[in-house]
């Protein structure tokens, strides 16, 4: 199932990929260093940018994630292909 | 609970359908030091963990579900063209024989999963030593595999895997810290 996607998807997906590195590391440095406020403002700056890359990509590519965390549009379309390992 | 979300932690790429590296890769699915047995030990190990450490093993327990979904998309695409007589070539003829190009949770070597591969001791310093013996045994087969695969685009992906497994490891060695100097605190004189 291999499903033509324009380059415009793959590059906010590399975006989010990259905004969402940053949010791991970030996690896991914090686990461990729970008063590093400097890294905590980091922390919620680059939460504050998926959110908005996370709506970039469903407003044209559906939604992302499922169980209410995304709008779905009608019909229903969190089922969709592509999945993740087809593109 | 957990959420999927629809895409990859990094992306994958293969350059040519290549059945034989699949082979290889399959150690990381199924495999002692695999990303299945590294998720199921800590998010098992995180019941019983002091309070301090249970974020980061929640945490480093997720990311392995999410390595485990590009280890399967290596697999899926070396082998997805792949016919009966180039999955024979390959070795996996009896990966063939019994599940057709379906994945499976088994090591190189074709021997399945088991939870053997895994221990939770109930002591918070054996368990977390444990896990960082486990990121640097899997540091060391994705070297392996980086060293045997002549795919650049595979190796991208690899490269990444490989480099969270040492960030893995840190921070588990951090963890240990944490608890050492809990511990230490305790001992009033």
């Amino acid at each position: 199932m291999e499903t033509n996607l324009p380059a415009e998807y793959y590059q906010l997906l590399e975006e989010l990929q990259a905004v969402d590195f940053v949010l791991v590391e970030l996690t896991l440095y914090l686990d461990t260093h729970p008063n590093d406020t400097a890294s905590i403002q980091q922390f919620n700056h680059y939460a504050q940018e998926r959110k908005k890359l996370k709506k970039a990509i469903e407003s044209k590519y559906g939604p992302m994630q499922q169980y209410g965390n995304s709008y779905s549009g009608t019909p229903w379309d969190w089922n969709k292909a592509p999945w993740p390992w087809q593109v | 609970m957990w959420i999927y979300e629809k895409k990859l932690q990094y992306p994958v790429k293969v350059s040519t359908c290549n059945p034989r590296l699949a082979k290889f890769l399959v150690e990381q699915y199924g495999g002692a030091d695999g990303e299945l047995a590294a998720a199921l030990r800590y998010l098992n190990q995180r019941y019983t963990i002091p309070d301090k450490v249970i974020g980061l093993l929640t945490d480093i327990g997720t990311e392995e579900f999410a390595h485990l979904e590009m280890i399967a998309t290596m697999i899926y695409k070396l082998t997805k063209d792949a016919t009966p007589q180039q999955m024979r070539d390959a070795g996996l003829d009896a990966h063939y024989a019994n599940h057709d190009s379906a994945l499976f949770y088994h090591n190189a070597d074709g021997v399945p999963f088991t939870a053997a591969y895994i221990q939770a001791k109930g002591d918070p310093i054996a368990d977390l030593y444990e896990d960082i013996a486990a990121e640097e045994k899997a540091r060391a087969t994705y070297q392996w595999l980086i060293d045997m695969s002549d795919d650049p685009d595979l190796n991208d992906g690899l490269r990444f895997l490989r480099e969270r497994e040492i960030i893995h490891s840190l921070r588990f060695r951090e963890a240990v810290e944490i608890l050492k100097q809990e511990r230490d605190q305790k001992v009033f004189f």
